[in-house]
């Protein structure tokens, strides 16, 4: 797990974040920093160690399978960039 | 001047028809126009909202609704920029949001209506509550009340300063590794985080989900016993709010802390403290001891790892919630060639620097090859981190530790050392990965200039009402929180 192999370009594409040429410098010198720090975890022996997801676990909060009221069209779209006919406008996809 | 009022004050003078809830809620419009301009710890405030709603209370109140029935009637209470109230805009202080209003109440703010409260103005904050300074925040930073030159903590520094300042009676943040906390000290308030699933995060913008909790901001501990109980609670519509019913925290505030037991932790006297927070925190432990609490030390062996813990985790989860802003269905949109171009543009121009950082340091940790050397031994030591303070709660009922390791520094001082920046909360960040309750009381200053020193009292899961209690002692002995900024 060496920081070294951190490829800022790379992972900021699997992140769909586009980064100018000066961010790729900075944030790429400054995200290896911060995993150098990080590596101090490996000085630990986690054998056997469970590992925790949440604080408090719950176990399978469900609900009755009835249908609530939600929030109706018009609302669901005032944000939206783009919308038409009721619907949210996207892209082409599929040709 | 109504806006100076701790909220067990003003409900008394609301109850007996000294004052009105509009006299009240435009005493704290007043001090925002005064001072906020300078300060900016509000990025907008709706004022015709705000004294609608003061009108209804005051109705309400000459109907003969009492105080005892709904407990913040008539109180202005302010909250953070990453809450939604409905009409109003959320932005959690990033651009990418654009003109945003939401649709529907937070659960939180849900209940602080139910309450009688006047819910109103948007808090500044570092960009998605990723921050420890607001210097984040893509609507310019907040200023200390204290120091000018300073800032407020982070990342609910607006609602540090608002409280600080006297621009609001209480108001709420969210506290992921100590953005309640940590600017509660730095700007000499009482700042709560409660137990993770003490409170519903239903309306709050997700940053990091196994982590992030909502608390109040207030002058005093009674107010902040009064606004936990108004918003804690279950609720069906988040999963991860816990079935334990809410007790009445302001009947814990009784000052009986004899024979209780506080853990000073070993592992937090560190190098790098400022003298005169040691100093004031020792001082703080010493009037505990003198009033009947027993001190012990305690050692939470695994401390030195809970920073390196929390910047694997936090970022993970925060590159998994911060997929949903993506330009389709709401956020200012880049157009692009594709779908993905226009994620990869939309993202790119609306998100700020540390927002970025932190989703592509959270993508690489889940990525292909990498989650188990990084995310699944991350959530292995946070096993042991919280195992280190369920051992030591079999022997304390309570811990207690510097807020921060030093008062609030300068504007810019930290804003291009990320590393730096993280390592401010290395005192509030164990918390959220263990999961308890923590509250930051105000105990001290520095001597020149003056600036607020914060005392943290951590509490086992749900062990609100000891913290609580223990806090309230310890302000009833000192005059620390009355004591405010010259603005």
């Amino acid at each position: 797990m060496s920081a070294t192999d951190f490829d800022v370009k790379y992972v900021a594409n699997l992140a769909r974040v586009a980064l100018t040429p000066a961010e790729e410098e900075k944030l790429g010198s400054q995200i290896n920093s911060i995993l150098g720090y990080i590596e101090k975890l490996k000085e630990l022996d986690v054998t056997n160690v469970e590992p925790t997801a949440h604080a408090v676990p719950l176990i399978n909060v469900v609900r009755p399978d009835e249908i609530r009221p939600g929030l109706d069209n018009e609302e669901a779209l005032r944000n939206a960039p783009s919308k038409a006919n009721g619907l949210f406008v996207v892209p082409k996809i599929v040709e | 001047m109504l806006n100076q009022l701790t909220i067990s004050e003003l409900t008394a003078k609301l109850g007996n028809r000294e004052v009105s809830a509009r006299e009240a809620m435009q005493a704290c419009l007043g001090q925002v126009s005064r001072v906020d301009g300078e300060l900016h710890a509000f990025i907008s405030h709706d004022d015709n909202d705000a004294l609608a709603q003061a009108d209804a209370a005051d109705k309400e109140i000459s109907n003969g609704t009492t105080h005892s029935q709904k407990p913040l009637l008539g109180v202005p209470i302010a909250v953070k920029d990453v809450l939604s109230v409905k009409g109003q805009p959320l932005n959690c202080c990033s651009k990418i949001l654009g003109k945003f209003i939401s649709p529907y109440d937070a659960t939180v703010v849900e209940r602080l209506k139910a309450a009688g409260a006047i819910v109103f103005g948007r808090l500044n904050m570092d960009e998605f509550a990723m921050g420890s300074s607001t210097e984040n925040s893509a609507f310019g930073v907040t200023k200390n009340p204290w120091d000018k030159t300073r800032i407020p903590g982070g990342s609910s520094g607006g609602s540090a300063a608002a409280v600080a300042a006297d621009e609001c009676l209480a108001s709420i943040g969210s506290d992921t590794g100590g953005s309640i906390r940590q600017p509660a000290a730095l700007c000499g308030c009482v700042g709560l985080k409660p137990t993770y699933g003490r409170v519903s995060r239903y309306g709050l913008v997700a940053f990091a989900s196994s982590l992030d909790q909502i608390g109040p901001f207030t002058k005093d501990v009674r107010d902040s016993a009064t606004v936990l109980e108004a918003i804690s609670g279950l609720d069906p519509r988040d999963s991860t709010s816990v079935p334990q019913p809410v007790p009445k925290y302001s009947s814990a505030l009784n000052g009986e802390i004899k024979g209780l037991k506080l853990g000073l932790p070993k592992e937090y006297m560190i190098g790098g403290m400022d003298p005169e927070v040691k100093q004031a925190v020792d001082a703080a432990v010493k009037q505990l001891e003198k009033m009947g609490a027993e001190i012990v030390e305690i050692s939470l062996p695994h401390t030195d790892y809970a920073a390196a813990t929390y910047y694997i985790i936090a970022p993970a989860e925060a590159s998994a919630n911060l997929a949903r802003f993506d330009g389709i269905r709401y956020c200012d949109r880049v157009e692009g060639g594709d779908l993905a171009d226009l994620y990869m543009k939309t993202r790119g121009a609306g998100f700020g620097p540390e927002v970025k950082r932190r989703i592509i340091l959270g993508t690489y940790v889940l990525s292909s090859g990498y989650y188990d050397a990084y995310y699944l031994r991350a959530q292995k030591v946070r096993t042991l981190i919280r195992q280190d303070f369920l051992n030591a709660f079999e022997k304390v009922d309570a811990v207690i530790t510097p807020t921060t390791p030093t008062p609030a520094f300068k504007i810019g001082e930290k804003s291009d050392d990320p590393l730096q920046m993280y390592l401010s909360d290395i005192f509030t960040i164990s918390c959220n990965l263990a999961g308890i309750p923590g509250i930051s009381i105000p105990c001290g200053f520095t001597a020149n200039p003056k600036l607020p020193i914060g005392l943290q009292l951590l509490g086992k899961p749900f062990g609100e009402e000891t913290i609580l209690k223990i806090a309230h002692a310890y302000e009833q002995s000192t005059d620390w929180h009355k004591q405010k900024p010259a603005l």
